[in-house]
């Protein structure tokens, strides 16, 4: 039970961080500064949550026994292993490798153009709306604890990213475009959400009716139609990433990786 | 043996360090304080979750205590109950207005997700409540941006979480 709690905290705390890093680009080059600044805050909170998990993460495996450790042995960075001390959430961060990360798809796909972000956040965002308000009544207290921290900044980010859908759906031409193409590209990420993993502590399938009245309820909003559902692309959530994820990972990673251990 | 009090006491004297008119006590973070022997227990609650701040608010906290003469020093954070703007004291919201924030609305129906909603949010300089938001994102994780209609200041507001 407790190898699964900390597969869940690494699933958890990626999702939170590969999107963290990818919003995190928007800094210095947001279509206004005020709403650079709300994309950057909407990263820092996410940040945040990841760092939550992955200390969570970090306390359980360094109280692992030498069977339990084992069972998780294949999300653990190869480097920390020679450093000879305990586990730490930077290590998780900065140390693991691509197909050791569990974050969603969506997530790391790239920034594309501000439709594509705000509508990423939005499908975000309302997953995890849902997603931490049965998080927060699970019986492990510390990931309850967790959701009910994290969902308080969550409601902002929702609320935000819905006006900017909608902001963009009702828009202009252009601006009805951009969101369109965005949909369009996005739809088939959004599927994986839903795919249930064996480490998941909580049923994703019990919340998909609330999230797909909320996509929908502001789709029609902003002139949008729901998509068909179509192929849906997988694999995140296993480790099996697309090729954008790798480059995130360089770039984030780079500084752990060349000076081990280096702290400011 | 040290005073609860006596700590809670110094305890005033360590600021946000981005919003410096507000003490940790003001902003409600600090969940308890026990002492036994020569021993101290602090128990805080980050606001955000990323808050950068809260690294810097623990570092204070005990360079506080060391500078009063305290060696044995615990601080734990705690994240549940979460933290929430109605735990401000209301000295904390008044230094807030002068210092130029409007500080937090209780609560009530404006922390949930419904969107394109107007909060009534009093200028903290003219007082007028003929304001609009530019942004539900300040300058930090705890802010949003207003602007005053009458005096045409921009000013920040301490948003209620």
């Amino acid at each position: 039970m407790n190898t699964q709690t900390f597969i869940f905290c690494l699933h958890l705390g990626d999702n939170a961080l590969i999107l963290a890093q990818r919003n995190a680009e928007w800094t210095g080059h947001g279509p206004v500064l005020e709403q650079d600044i709300a994309i950057t805050n909407i990263s820092l909170d996410l940040l945040g949550q990841a760092r939550n998990f992955y200390q969570y993460a970090a306390s359980l495996f360094n109280s692992f026994n030498g069977e339990q450790k084992k069972v998780v042995d294949k999300y653990i960075p190869r480097l920390w292993k020679e450093y000879n001390r305990e586990l730490q959430e930077d290590d998780l961060a900065f140390l693991r490798e691509e197909q050791q990360y569990l974050n969603l798809l969506i997530t790391e796909l790239p920034r594309g153009d501000w439709a594509q972000s705000v509508l990423r956040q939005f499908f975000f965002s309302a997953f995890q709306f849902y997603l931490y308000q049965h998080l927060q009544n699970i019986s492990d207290p510390q990931l309850a604890a967790i959701a009910e921290k994290s969902i308080k900044e969550v409601t902002y980010h929702l609320r935000w990213s819905g006006e900017w859908v909608i902001r963009l759906g009702d828009g202009t031409g252009e601006s009805n475009q951009r969101i369109k193409n965005a949909l369009a590209d996005q739809w088939m990420f959004t599927g994986e959400i839903f795919m249930p993993e064996e480490y998941e502590l909580i049923d994703v399938l019990s919340f998909k009716n609330s999230w797909i009245k909320k996509v929908q309820d502001v789709l029609s909003e902003a002139n949008l139609e729901l998509p068909q559902q179509t192929w849906t692309q997988s694999g995140g959530k296993q480790g099996k990433h697309t090729e954008y994820l790798g480059y995130l990972l360089a770039e984030m990673q780079y500084l752990q990786r060349a000076f081990p251990n280096a702290t400011w | 043996m040290i005073g609860e009090q006596q700590i809670w006491n110094i305890l005033e004297e360590v600021k946000d360090p981005e919003v410096p008119v507000l003490s940790v006590i003001d902003l409600g973070i600090i969940r308890s304080v026990k002492t036994s022997g020569d021993r101290i227990d602090i128990v805080i609650t980050p606001t955000y979750s990323g808050c950068p701040a809260m690294d810097v608010i623990n570092m204070d906290i005990r360079l506080k205590l060391i500078e009063k003469g305290f060696r044995n020093i615990t601080i734990q954070q705690q994240l549940s109950p979460a933290w929430t703007t109605d735990w401000m004291s209301e000295e904390g919201k008044k230094k807030l207005k002068n210092f130029g924030i409007a500080p937090p609305n209780p609560r009530q129906q404006f922390c949930n997700s419904e969107m394109f909603q107007q909060e009534a949010v009093q200028c903290p300089r003219c007082n007028s409540w003929h304001t609009e938001l530019i942004s539900q994102f300040g300058s930090t994780a705890c802010k949003s941006m207003y602007r005053c209609l009458d005096c045409h200041e921009a000013f920040d507001h301490f948003k209620c979480h």
